[in-house]
């Protein structure tokens, strides 16, 4: 089968980067010099390269995973914490904690971050299922909106309190505050997308709508209160060790299933490989580009995301893709309003 | 299955009023009338998809309301006009669905094989891996029938099945609806627009006006000058083709 070939070919992929990974950076770690047992490179391995590692797997792995997820609940394809609000909700309850409890804790914050990401995310969907001409185009062009007003609060908020230094950290996302001790929330991710790929029939079901689920007795409301609240903690445990990375969540979910379809189960893992590839591509060339500094990750994936997006984008016009344009399923007729018996 | 006292209000404006009926078992009945008869809401309502303002929906013994909906599920199937999910699923994985009430995603060998059968019996075996979004109509209502199929209840309720389909697959998805009915044993429901299809098709005719019941019987019953003209308030003759009545309106 097709399918199988491309995961085993991206695993492969991603062991190789990930191994290569760990040996790019400022000092020049080599296999050899830690068989050779030297302390300083041992320690900068574990206390830096190894985390930075970590942290970049979950996060390619979480952000495309809330991204697919995301995307097939509200039954559109550009939909996801990016242009759902859920990064800018997240970053605002980071503000909020940063305000609230100025010596707060990585807990504390992440405790405030899944608060207004989950919140966020809830008011963003409730919203859309209330709007009455749906477009494709329309629901994530009101999600990104919807983002920047928060946002514009999140801004304001603090340069009044002159917090715009300390929030700028989780604005942009970067890895180069990944160290030891101060990364592990970002672990979180792990136990959530298994519990997603638990749930990945049901948000299957309830993507093709309220009818389809009911007819199938799944539960429709509480499934997706359930998958947005999962994607929502996700990302936020993300942007609060890394701060904000857009595009993964748009892009890697929509790429992989031109190839293998919308079937959770069936893309899920090919969604999470292809994401964390493409974010530890991405943080290798911003460590490389102007070494021995290094680019935070945030503007290269907006570089490489955005060029990505667009050929999406033109490839799907030229092909014609109905996929692309995929009704709500919320969406009210009118001819169930009465109107037709 | 039976219904009683009906009442469906939209905004103040009566669309289903009072209705009562007794759903004979193993038949195929059709639903008919002109748009905003309420048709497609009174299936909506004892297909559990609709709240109803009042009266009751009785299915084997117990309202529908408080059936569990996955328990339901296993004995009562909706297809509303599926024609807008446009989700990229292969036709298997569509029609596995239909098993999710029994196994909940895990497909034990017993469902595969339901599944197999469900889709060589909609003559589907050369699709089964295609995307449902790259196949015609007709084959994708076929796709959505065979889903329906593997779900394996006793009633089957079908939303204007022949929309959207020219007249070949429009007349074939008829003749899937007799099979249903004839070789599976099912109870099918059916809204129509097509007054025809309906009285060539099915065992009973259920006709709606406003709201009302302005008929429920067997075909020869609702199929007269009189009655039709009553309900669609145009000019009708009926001719015999096949012992069937057939309408012609002008």
């Amino acid at each position: 089968m097709k399918g199988r070939w491309l995961t085993g070919v991206l695993a492969v992929v991603l062991v190789i980067l990930a191994i290569s990974s760990l040996f790019v950076g400022v000092i020049d770690i080599t296999p050899a010099s830690l068989l050779t047992g030297d302390i300083e490179h041992m320690k900068i391995f574990l206390v830096s390269r190894l985390p930075r590692l970590l942290a970049i797997l979950c996060t390619g792995v979480g952000m495309s995973v809330a991204g697919l997820i995301m995307q097939q609940l509200c039954t559109n394809k550009f939909v996801s914490p990016t242009t759902g609000a859920t990064i800018s909700s997240a970053q605002f309850g980071i503000l909020l904690a940063l305000l609230f409890m100025p010596n707060s804790t990585l807990w504390s914050r992440t405790i405030f971050a899944f608060a207004t990401a989950i919140f966020g995310t809830w008011i963003f969907v409730w919203f859309i299922q209330r709007m009455r001409f749906k477009d494709v185009v329309m629901v994530p062009l009101v999600g990104i909106m919807f983002g920047n007003v928060i946002s514009g609060a999140t801004n304001y908020l603090a340069y009044q309190y002159d917090m715009t230094q300390a929030l700028s950290s989780w604005l942009t996302g970067h890895f180069s505050m990944v160290l030891k001790g101060r990364y592990e929330i970002v672990y979180l991710t792990v136990p959530l997308v298994m519990l997603a790929f638990l749930f990945a029939n049901h948000f299957n079901i309830v993507g093709m709508g309220k009818d389809f689920s009911k007819n199938l007795g799944v539960h429709y409301n509480l499934v997706l209160f359930v998958g947005l609240t999962i994607a929502a903690m996700i990302t936020a445990s993300v942007v609060v060790v890394v701060g904000s990375i857009s595009y993964i969540d748009l892009i890697v979910p929509n790429a992989v299933a031109m190839f293998k379809g919308d079937k959770i189960r069936g893309t899920l893992v090919d969604t999470a490989l292809f994401g964390t590839i493409f974010v530890l591509v991405c943080d290798m060339i911003g460590r490389v580009a102007i070494a021995p500094y290094e680019l935070p990750i945030e503007l290269i994936v907006g570089i490489i995301g955005s060029i990505l997006f667009i050929a999406l984008l033109l490839y799907r016009l030229q092909h014609g893709r109905k996929t692309i344009k995929l009704p709500s399923p919320t969406e009210k007729k009118p001819t169930l309003q009465g109107e037709v018996g | 299955m039976f219904v009683k006292e009906l009442i469906k209000k939209y905004d103040g404006k009566t669309v289903v009023d009072s209705v009562s009926f007794d759903l004979p078992k193993g038949a195929v009945i059709s639903l008919i009338g002109p748009n905003g008869a309420g048709k497609s809401t009174v299936m909506g309502i004892i297909s559990r998809l609709i709240a109803r303002d009042s009266g009751c929906v009785d299915f084997e013994g117990e309202d529908i309301s408080s059936w569990k909906s996955k328990e339901l599920s296993k004995r009562l199937a909706i297809l509303m006009q599926s024609n807008n999910i446009q989700m990229k699923l292969t036709v298997e994985e569509l029609v596995a669905f239909g098993r999710f009430p029994y196994s909940g995603g895990r497909l034990m060998a017993e469902d595969k094989e339901i599944v197999d059968r469900a889709i060589s019996y909609m003559e589907l075996q050369e699709f089964r891996m295609r995307f449902i979004d790259e196949l015609s109509g007709g084959q994708r209502q076929r796709a959505y029938i065979a889903m329906v199929i593997a779900q394996d209840t006793e009633y089957i309720l079908l939303d204007e099945p022949t929309n959207n389909l020219d007249i070949y697959h429009a007349t074939n998805m008829m003749k899937i609806v007799r099979r249903l009915c004839d070789e599976l044993g099912k109870t099918v429901v059916l809204v129509l627009h097509e007054i025809n299809y309906a009285a060539f098709y099915s065992d009973y005719i259920c006709a709606f006006v406003d709201g009302k019941i302005a008929k429920f019987g067997t075909v020869k019953e609702v199929m007269t000058k009189e009655t039709l003209a009553e309900i669609y308030k145009v000019d009708f003759e009926i001719m015999e083709i096949a012992g069937k009545p057939l309408s012609i309106y002008y």
